[in-house]
């Protein structure tokens, strides 16, 4: 059967991210970067699948693990590979670094839960603007020990606004496993305000894909907040060579990869030509980026007086 | 009399109106009750779309706010008490604070936090703070205070209006039933304003010769210097020249340094405790010009909760009395006329 090319993107987005990361942790230790990472290595399909979905206009709001929904959000991999790299042609010019990416609708801060109280005031903005836009909010398991995650999920409940919370549960905050972070069920701390949700646990793009299309119809639809709770697993350290988990258990949950999965859907040619172009997109974003001038000290401006 | 209070509301109720983008948000912010200090009554009647009362959840409507400024509104926040912005601080330091910056500039947060401070009112430790100061120096956050001279709707306006960038605006509690004074009309002062968007004041005694001390001062406390400056001349013929800001943070060094280049001598009044103040800055700043031929003070409170009962609070906040031993203090010679 002839690969769809839908089938295809799904493939080519997610080894984007893939290789994009792969090649940040291969070229960390060779003192490539400056300072501090978080790779999506294992959990690609949640935002290849989720950001599939939305239109033009439509706010991402992202965290610390942010590359794989800027890549996905259709973020340049260049300016992304550049600001890792304390470029001038970075996203921000070398000033955000990893985890603060910024470009059109798309807001990523390192901030655990900070973030959210800015997606609700984002939806409830796109809510009055009338133009069908909504707000796609990615938070990790971890961030549930946040109490500015509840008062923004009441808020967003309260007044019906459009915004999608995407709950990536990677089993994991930093180094500390779930069972000793929280207590009673995911599920339950949105259904408590009365926000509608769906739970999986998978690894299947296709399946991500139609569980962020419900999502997001849901949203636009004018009919208040939703959650999804997707199961996941990071196969890479939380940040650069940070890993206290069992070996065996990251074993266990590669066997779930989601690119193989997805890759078998495409016949073996068209498959390994996603994985050449990939890699030769991810080859020149980084040559470009190592050769960008590095960030200018004199553009540095001060905030407020530079401003006044 | 116009008082502190209906200016801030009048021009609450002007900003409005003059624009769509203008979206006003806080606690039990709905009308009859119009906010713990009324400054929003009769908001959500002429406004009912753009007046949102919340839950308590300061965090959350601070963030919200930056959230609906990043998206092109222009929101105020209402804290009902500044003591609770501390629940704040994540949302305005990392977040408004920085966002612009961190973009390169790629978005901007005109977000106006409004709070009452201060003390004076005897609620006690948790409700009576002055706690400003913990958030002075944050780039990219400016804070204003507002005092009884001249225009404080304007002021007000030139934060929600004008300011593309992240204010916390402080209101001290005792300024809301305060009269306000017309700087052409000052009684037994002459006022000069700055022409800067967050005016400087800068005010002597009627007729006084030149100036040997340099009060600094900012909202309510500019009253009680005000006071000393007159017992200062009128009981102790010392003359001194009172500078008022209006924006606390960043510090614009200008007028400071002009009056003490003239007067050597500094004394800071604010309500908060000195220790890491705001007159720690601004005595830094004159010391830094200056050196040795800078004699400073700092008037605050004892550091020290603020106390709830009477006259425990009274002897825990600065007070007219205070300013003026200050003074004595710093070894100024009686003007010579
Ligand atoms: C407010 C805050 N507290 C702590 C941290 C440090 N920190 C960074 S990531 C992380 C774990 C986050 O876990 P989770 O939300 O599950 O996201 P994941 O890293 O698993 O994607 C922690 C504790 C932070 N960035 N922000
Ligand atoms: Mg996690």
């Amino acid at each position: 059967m002839p690969t769809s090319a839908a089938d295809f993107e799904l493939y080519r987005q997610m080894q984007r991210i893939r290789r994009f990361e792969e090649t940040v942790l291969e070229a960390f230790p060779r003192g490539e970067f400056y300072g501090t990472t978080h790779t999506y290595v294992g959990q690609e399909a949640n935002a290849v699948g989720v950001l599939s979905g939305i239109a033009d206009g439509d706010v991402v709001v992202s965290n610390h693990r942010c590359h794989g929904h800027f890549l996905a959000y259709g973020g340049s991999m260049d300016a992304l590979a550049a600001e890792l790299m304390g470029r001038q042609t970075g996203v921000c010019g070398g000033r955000s670094g990893s985890q603060h990416i910024q470009w059109k609708d798309f807001y990523a801060n390192g901030i655990l839960g900070g973030t959210l109280p800015l997606a609700v005031g984002m939806a409830l903005s796109e809510k009055r603007a009338g133009l069908g836009r909504v707000v796609i909010a990615f938070l990790g398991d971890g961030t549930l020990g946040e109490g500015i995650t509840y008062e923004s999920l009441n808020m967003a409940a309260l007044w019906g606004l459009p915004v999608a919370f995407i709950l990536e549960d990677n089993r994991y905050a930093q180094t500390t496993p779930l069972r000793l972070n929280l207590a009673g069920e995911m599920a339950g701390r949105f259904t408590a305000f009365g926000i509608p949700l769906v739970e999986a646990d998978t690894t299947d793009v296709l399946e991500i894909q139609a569980i962020g299309e419900k999502a997001i119809s849901h949203v636009r639809s004018g009919a208040g907040p939703f959650a999804t709770i997707l199961h996941t697993y990071r196969f890479a350290p939380h940040s650069k060579g940070d890993d206290t988990r069992d070996p065996a258990e990251v074993a266990h949950y590669r066997e779930r990869d989601p690119l193989p999965l997805q890759g078998r859907r495409l016949d073996e040619a068209t498959r390994r030509d996603v994985e050449k172009i990939v890699e030769t997109e991810v080859e020149e974003a980084f040559r470009r980026a190592a050769g960008a001038p590095p960030a200018d000290p004199s553009r540095l401006t001060e905030p407020l007086s530079g401003y006044a | 009399m116009t008082t502190v209070l209906d200016e801030l509301r009048q021009s609450l109720h002007g900003c409005m109106q003059e624009s769509e983008q203008v979206i006003f948000l806080g606690e039990d912010v709905l009308d009859p009750y119009g906010g713990a200090f009324k400054a929003a009554r009769g908001l959500s009647t002429a406004y009912p779309a753009r007046v949102i009362t919340t839950p308590v959840s300061e965090a959350g409507i601070v963030g919200i706010g930056v959230g609906m400024a990043l998206r092109g509104l222009r929101p105020v926040v209402e804290i009902m008490f500044g003591d609770f912005l501390t629940l704040a601080a994540d949302q305005l330091i990392n977040h408004a604070a920085k966002l612009r910056w961190m973009s390169n500039d790629q978005v901007q947060v005109p977000l106006v936090v409004r709070t009452p401070m201060g003390g004076r009112r005897g609620y006690g430790p948790t409700h009576s703070q002055t706690l400003e100061k913990h958030f002075l120096g944050v780039p990219g956050l400016r804070v204003v205070a507002v005092c009884d001279l001249d225009d404080p709707g304007g002021l007000l306006r030139s934060a929600i209006m004008e300011d593309d960038d992240p204010v916390l605006f402080v209101e001290h509690k005792l300024l809301y039933p305060a009269a306000v004074q017309s700087l052409h009309d000052l009684g037994e002062f002459d006022g000069h304003r700055s022409g800067t968007r967050y005016p400087v004041y800068s005010i002597r005694v009627v007729g006084a010769p030149n100036p040997v001390l340099t009060l600094a001062a900012y909202g309510h406390m500019t009253d009680l210097a005000r006071k000393a400056l007159l017992r200062l001349a009128y009981e102790h013929e010392i003359f001194g020249e009172l500078v008022i800001f209006t924006q606390l943070s960043p510090v614009d060094p200008a007028p400071l340094l002009e009056s003490v280049s003239r007067t050597r001598r500094l004394l800071t009044v604010e309500e908060a405790s000195v220790a890491a103040g705001w007159g720690a800055e601004l005595v830094a700043i004159a010391a830094e010009r200056f050196g040795p031929d800078l004699r400073a003070g700092r008037v605050g409170a004892r550091q020290m909760p603020v106390p709830a009962a009477g006259p425990l609070e009274e002897a825990v906040l600065p007070g007219v009395e205070d300013i003026l031993r200050a003074a004595l203090n710093l070894g100024v010679a009686t003007s010579s006329r």
